[in-house]
């Protein structure tokens, strides 16, 4: 536990990282923009998926279910990555905080379970709900694990 | 049209999500993340207000799937849960995912509740 990622919990911003906590105030307008420039292209990649796979208000939200947990699977191998092989100041925001903070939504996620059992199918929502949660948690959990194992097999990586 | 709708919400959302997520955690020292349950919270309610609203498809693209899309997140969730529990805080982990359901669901249902009171 001697390095400062070892204790990262937010892979937005957290401040018990030392290279988080100074990078606002060291470049505002590149890490402000590249979050944003970020968010639009995961805004835009989660509207083109919901669009292409449209459900009905009873139906389970498979788009939205894709996107999250695609996302979360992207998040878990982006971190593994930038522990192991610290890169440029705007990797981070660009990709974790915008791209893949963009893609997945939380809110679009309770919504539609709100709407699945306003529309008469509570079952479906319990599904949704549970399902989202299982499989983003074991998504983050293959990232990270399949991109440590191929870091470690790349060598330079730490053993995990 | 919507494409640029979405855009500039997320263009807002997104850097949004990260000074806030900066802020709490400023002043709010914890290893529980307060920063990303606060835009989540936030995210659902204001989402949950718009979808009982009539709105119109643009303000939809602008406020739903850009703004709050972009606010809110489920690969930050995720990962900083991943994390606690790596760390040993299991009670973290298990409360940073439920309270996060509960407070989520219980904020896109007030804000619908409350935005369909208001609009009749």
């Amino acid at each position: 536990m001697t390095q400062p990622d070892e204790f990262r919990v937010d892979p937005d911003v957290d401040l018990h990282v030392p290279a988080d906590r100074g990078e606002l105030a060291a470049h505002p307008a590149a890490v402000l923009g590249a979050i944003a420039a970020g968010g639009v292209l995961g805004a835009l990649a989660r509207a083109g998926a919901q669009a292409a796979f449209p459900h009905p208000p009873t139906g389970f939200p498979w788009a939205t279910f894709g996107i999250n947990v695609s996302g979360c699977l992207l998040i878990g191998a982006l971190m593994a990555v930038l522990t192991a092989r610290p890169a440029g100041p705007l990797v981070r925001p660009f990709l974790g905080v915008g791209v893949l903070g963009g893609y997945t939504t939380f809110s679009t996620y309770v919504v539609e379970a709100h709407r699945a059992v306003l529309a008469g199918a509570p079952g479906t929502a319990l599904a949704y709900l549970a399902a989202t949660v299982l499989g983003a948690l074991l998504a983050v959990w293959t990232g990270d694990a399949v991109a440590g194992r191929l870091l470690a097999r790349a060598g330079g990586g730490e053993a995990r | 049209m919507t494409v640029l709708l979405i855009a500039i919400g997320a263009a807002l959302g997104a850097p949004l999500r990260y000074l806030t997520d900066r802020a709490v955690q400023a002043r709010h020292d914890s290893p529980f993340p307060w920063g990303t349950l606060t835009v989540n919270v936030i995210g659902s309610l204001v989402l949950g207000a718009a979808t009982a609203a009539p709105a119109s498809p643009a303000v939809a693209a602008l406020v739903g799937t850009g703004f709050c899309g972009a606010l809110t997140t489920w690969s930050t969730l995720s990962y900083e849960t991943l994390r606690l529990s790596r760390e040993g805080a299991r009670f973290h982990a298990l409360a940073n995912m439920s309270v996060s359901l509960v407070a989520g669901l219980g904020a896109a249902a007030l804000g619908y509740t409350l935005t369909s009171t208001v609009t009749g």
